[in-house]
This record gives C-alpha cells, structure tokens and sequence, in this order.
C-alpha cells in the first residue's frame, strides 16, 4: 500500500513537474489529513477529467496540512479537525488567512447484536463502558450479559475520532477490549457475538448489526447532516483568503449532483 | 557413437589419470565443496543478521524505558501521548496458546504417529500420512478466517456442548482402560483364587464403572453449563494453532519412529515382548530424540504463528481472568507486531517503534533458547541409549 502510494505521488509529482511550466495556474496542490484523503482524490480525478486541471494530493496528515498551507505549500489544506489557535496564529504572522470549508460529514455508528435489546446509550455510559467501568449490560439497561468490548486498532482514524468525541483523549480504553483491524472484521464479530459493542463507520451499518442512539439521536445521514447526532465531525478543506478560479471551483465540487455522489459512495455524509 | 566414446573417456579416465585431469579434477573438488560450504555459511549468517539487526532496534528501547515497565507492567497503550509499554499481559498470552496448542498437539500427533508407523497397515498409512501433511499446505490467513468467521461464532453458540462432548470423546476410552486396568491390578493379588477373583472382579469393575460414568457426567455437565462470552479467546487460537502444528509433530515423529528399524522390533518380539510392549517400552525410547524434535518444532510453529492470533485471539492485552481462563481474549507478541507496525514505522526511532523490536528480540531468543535446550537432551539421550 504504502509504495503504491509512494509511487502514485511521486508519479503525480513528475506529471505535475512536467506541465507546470506551461500551465502554472491550471494545477492544484492539496495536502493534509487521510480521513478526507478519498474524497480529495476521487474529486481530484473528477476534476482533472472534466477541467483538464491537474491536482496533486498528498496525505500526510491534518496538522501537516495546515503546515503546508501556511508555507505556501499548498492550494488547500485537506483537515479532519478544525484549525488550532497556534495554527491560526502562525498562518496570521505570514500573511495568510485560513478559511475552512465543510466538504463532507463523518459519523460513527455504535453498534450492538441485533438480538441486544438495549437502542440507545447516552455518551457517558458508552464511554463507561469503553473505560471499563461498566461491565455489564444490565447496568446500563440490558440483559445479564457481560459486555464484550470491540475496538479499532491504534493506528485507525476512526478509533481516533471515537476516543476523542466519546472516550476523552486522557481517559485509557479499557485492557479487556478485543481490538479488530477494520470496519469489516468488527462489524462480522458484532454481528456473531450477542454481547458485543463496536463501532464502525457510518457507511459499514446494515442489517446484520444494530445501531445504537447516542443521547437520544439515532446515526443516519440526516441527523448527522443537522448535527444532532454527536458522534460526527465535519471534515475541513482550509483556503488562504476566500477562494477563486479553480480552487472556488474544486471545493464547490461537494455541492454538484456528481460530487454528491463521489461523497456518499466513499461512506461519507453530504453536507448540502 | 557418441555414447559408447564417452564410455571410453570415463573407463580410461578411471585408471590412468592424467596429471591435467588430477589438477582439474581437485580444482572441481575445491569449487564445489567451497560452493557447498559458502551456501551453508551463508544461511548461518543470514540468521546472525537477523538477530544483529533486530537487536540493533530492540536495544534502544530498553534503553529509553527501561527493563521493568515491560517486563512487569499489563499496560499496553503505546499510541497515547506518554506511552505506555507494559508486555507482561502479551508475553502471557503468548505463552498461553503455545501452551495450550502443545498440550492438544503433543498427545495427539504424537499418537497418530505412533498409529501410522507401528499400527495401521502400510496400505492405510500411504493414504493417511500425506492427507495430515495437507494440514500444513493451507495458508495461515485461511486458518484464521475459518477461526473468524466459522469457529468463533460456533464456540459463542455451543462452546458448553462442544467442550463437553469434547470432553466425553477424550476421556471416555482413558476411562473405561483406567477401569479395567485398576480392576484387574486390585484383583491379580490374589492369585490362585480364579473363581472367587472373577466374582470379585466382575464387582469392582461394575463399581469402579459407576465412579467414572459420574465423573464423566458431572465434568461433562459443568462443561455444558459454561456460557461462551467471546468465541475469540485463547481456546480459539490453541485449537487452530494446534492443527496448524499437527502435521510438523506427526511427519518428523513418524520418520523418527520409522528410523529405528525392524531389527530393534524384531529383536523385542523375539523377546517375547507384545506389540504394547515393543511400542511403549522400545519403539518410543529409541525414537524420542525425534520426537522431541518434532514436538519442540511444532510449539515453535505455534509460538510463531501470526496471522491466525491477529484474527482470531481478540486481541486484548490484559492477563484472563481468572489466570487460566482460556475462554477469554489474550493477545500475543507476534499479533502485536503485525498490528501496531502499520503505524509504528511512521515515527522511527521513537519507543512506540522499537518496542516492537524488543518484542520480535523476545521471541527470537527464546526459539534459540528451545532449539539448544532440545539439542542438549537429544545428545544427553543418544548417550544414554549408546550405553554410556
């Protein structure tokens, strides 16, 4: 994976490289975080396709993103967070004025057996849960059942967005949870085992789990679209100063009927 | 015409030996046997590296953090932002499914063994033999997938009856020999007395029978009732580990079985020995510097197995509760360094990296350390069977 990533970017360096001096202002660069990553490249093609623009995108994460941008590095900074004070400030002492756009929404499912009668959990018992402070399903309203725990691996984003809106950053996961290598294998183990709660992406749920109400939302497109469901982020494309010309263009791709699509058959939710 | 020249060449070759030829034949001999001995050496050295290498990055670990937070701390939280590297929980279950799948693979390949070379009929044991070696053909993520997917949702639904049935199989014959065998030692004291011995045989094997079915039903129902929480535990990976050892176990015992040769039967049987006997009491000794082999190169295949644990170990870093729940979820060294490597590499030279390393140093030490101690009981056997 990684050497083909390598190899698509130092091929989209060379073509960049080549047809820069010709075309200085028809290219785009972008860099930043891997969570919108899929959705930079699938607009990048799109782009390329039907504008003749050549995009460049680099995934090296949010914060190297926002780096970049302030360098003058890049034309957008790709970013599954929103930007921070510091960054904010160094972007402000070189003369550049960062300006996010939400290209698209992220949401996670917690998920259960379907047989589990429990529908809904509150934020601070499933982070009792993952923390281990709660171990069994009747304390939280269930049947006896002891509680068996399923979470992603470290280095997954989606881990990383669940500890950090739902567990706290600080507070360590608990050693009994089993951890699975994707969205796949944890839907497949929660869809065998009765006692278990995982969580997956948004765009993973189907039948054979169920999903849970978190402090009384249930996940679909349209609650994380309002906001209502609080396991969801939006995902950032950061400019310098208010877009024009191709940039204005690439960003408003989320809001075209075919970016629309690209954006719900990557898992993700539309904003528009 | 050619061929009958050629036949000249190499007779005439073979009894006047020119000096030309001597000095080519002895170059040949040198090239080819320092060929020979470059390709041995470089194996040697290839294994020298690896472990150079993998010592190169595991020492920067210990030196970072120490010796003891690994070795006696369960808290394994390397990508928080003060990491924390605490291996104990993982060395144990590491060591828990090697012990576990030795304990299922030993006694079993070891009897296949036994039954291929010196009890079933050569026509049986054609077939049989390359059939348990297919075990070692199918790939370790296909064990692991059938672990996933197959095993872990059965072992949820009916682990209670799997392992009591399990149970019955297994210890139901060890049963009804350990009651003939104690009915007859109680009885043989008695000697001459036949009729009154068979009456008292008769009621002591009727007795010692209704003892055992009791135990078989009790143990068997207290299996039953157990409710399988996860069926991603260590019970899991030792059974698949264990199949995945078999063929190794059985393949090297049974030549090493087949090695010690009709003489030594033969020269037992003429002894008046039974085929119990031959087995047990020559057969087995006579091959155990082998079977020792096999057994210590099946652990070693579980000990390294990854894919299989990665699946279907659950892969919690915490010590089961209690210690020898083997129903619970582990996680082992090598599930760890293929999970956590992913990221790992992304922030080199830091501990998140080089514990990994200390963790593959750990376990090449301690294949070297099982390799030399199996060598040293293979030579102590040799002497003791040579008579010195």
């Amino acid at each position: 994976m990684k050497i083909l990533k390598k190899l698509f970017l130092l091929v989209a360096v060379l073509s960049f490289a080549a047809t820069a001096p010709a075309q200085a202002k028809d290219s785009l660069v972008l860099d930043g975080s891997t969570t919108v990553g899929p959705i930079a490249k699938s607009f990048a093609a799109y782009f390329t396709k039907n504008y003749g623009v050549q995009v460049t995108v680099s995934e090296s994460g949010s914060g190297n993103g926002a780096k970049s941008l302030i360098n003058g590095a890049c034309d957008i900074a790709n970013m599954s967070r929103g930007m921070k004070d510091a960054e904010v400030a160094a972007a402000k002492s070189k003369g550049v004025d960062p300006v996010a756009h939400v290209v698209a929404l992220d949401g996670i499912a917690v998920v259960v057996h379907p047989s589990n009668f429990v529908s809904a959990l509150t934020t601070e018992q499933i982070r009792d849960i993952y923390r281990g402070k709660v171990t069994n399903w009747n304390q939280v309203g269930g049947p006896s059942a002891k509680i068996v725990v399923i979470q992603r691996e470290s280095n997954s984003g989606t881990q990383d967005l669940f500890r950090s809106l739902v567990v706290g950053k600080k507070n360590p996961i608990t050693k009994r949870a089993e951890t699975q290598a994707s969205n796949g294998a944890v839907k497949s183990r929660v869809a065998t085992t009765p006692a278990a709660i995982g969580f997956i992406g948004l765009g993973f749920v189907d039948d054979s789990v169920k999903s849970l109400s978190v402090d009384g939302v249930k996940p679909s497109v349209e609650t994380v679209k309002d906001g209502s469901y609080p396991v969801a982020r939006p995902l950032f494309m950061v400019t310098d100063g208010q877009p024009t010309g191709n940039v204005k263009k690439f960003i408003e791709l989320n809001r075209t009927e075919d970016g629309k699509q690209m954006i719900s058959e990557l898992g993700y939710v539309n904003k528009y | 015409m050619s061929q009958t020249n050629l036949g000249e060449n190499r007779m005439s070759g073979a009894f006047v030996v020119s000096a030309r030829k001597r000095t080519i034949q002895k170059g040949m001999k040198f090239a080819g046997e320092g060929l020979l001995f470059a390709i041995a050496s470089f194996v040697a050295v290839v294994v020298l590296f690896i472990f150079f290498f993998v010592a190169r990055d595991a020492i920067p670990f210990f030196q970072l953090r120490g010796f003891a937070e690994f070795f006696t701390s369960t808290s394994w939280y390397p990508a928080d932002a003060p990491g924390e590297f605490g291996a104990l929980a993982i060395i144990y279950g590491s060591a828990m499914v090697t012990v576990g799948s030795a304990l299922i693979a030993v006694p079993l390949g070891v009897a296949a063994a036994i039954c291929l070379s010196d009890v079933l009929p050569f026509s049986v044991r054609q077939y049989a033999k390359p059939v348990i070696e297919m075990l070692a053909a199918i790939p370790s993520v296909a064990y692991g997938f059938f672990a996933l997917v197959i095993f872990a949702p059965l072992l949820q639904n009916f682990g209670g009856p799997i392992m009591m049935w399990a149970w019955w199989l297994i210890a139901g014959p060890f049963m009804i020999l350990a009651v003939i065998v104690l009915a007859d030692l109680l009885t043989s004291k008695d000697g001459e007395q036949q009729s009154g011995t068979n009456v008292k045989r008769v009621v002591l094997s009727i007795l010692f029978s209704i003892i055992a079915l009791g135990f078989l039903y009790w143990v068997g129902m207290s299996l039953n009732a157990i409710q399988v929480m996860t069926g991603t535990n260590a019970l899991n990976v030792s059974i698949i580990l264990s199949f995945m050892a078999l063929p190794t176990i059985v393949s090297v015992s049974e030549d090493s079985l087949q090695a010690v040769g009709r003489e030594l039967r033969e020269g037992s049987y003429a002894l008046g020995a039974t085929r119990a006997e031959t087995i047990v009491k020559t057969v087995l000794p006579a091959a155990s510097s082998g079977i020792l082999a096999a057994v210590i190169l099946g652990i070693m295949r579980a000990l390294g197995e990854t894919m299989v644990v990665w699946m279907a170990s659950g892969n919690s870093s915490h010590i089961p509760d209690p210690w020898y729940n083997y129903l619970d979820s582990i996680r082992t060294l090598t599930a760890t360094i293929a999970g956590d490597m992913g990221e790992a590499d992304q922030v080199t030279g830091s501990a998140r990296y080089h514990v990994l390393f200390a963790m593959g140093l750990l376990l090449l030490i301690f294949s070297f350390i099982s390799n030399l101690v199996s060598e040293r009981i293979v030579v102590r056997q040799r002497k003791i069977l040579s008579g010195q």
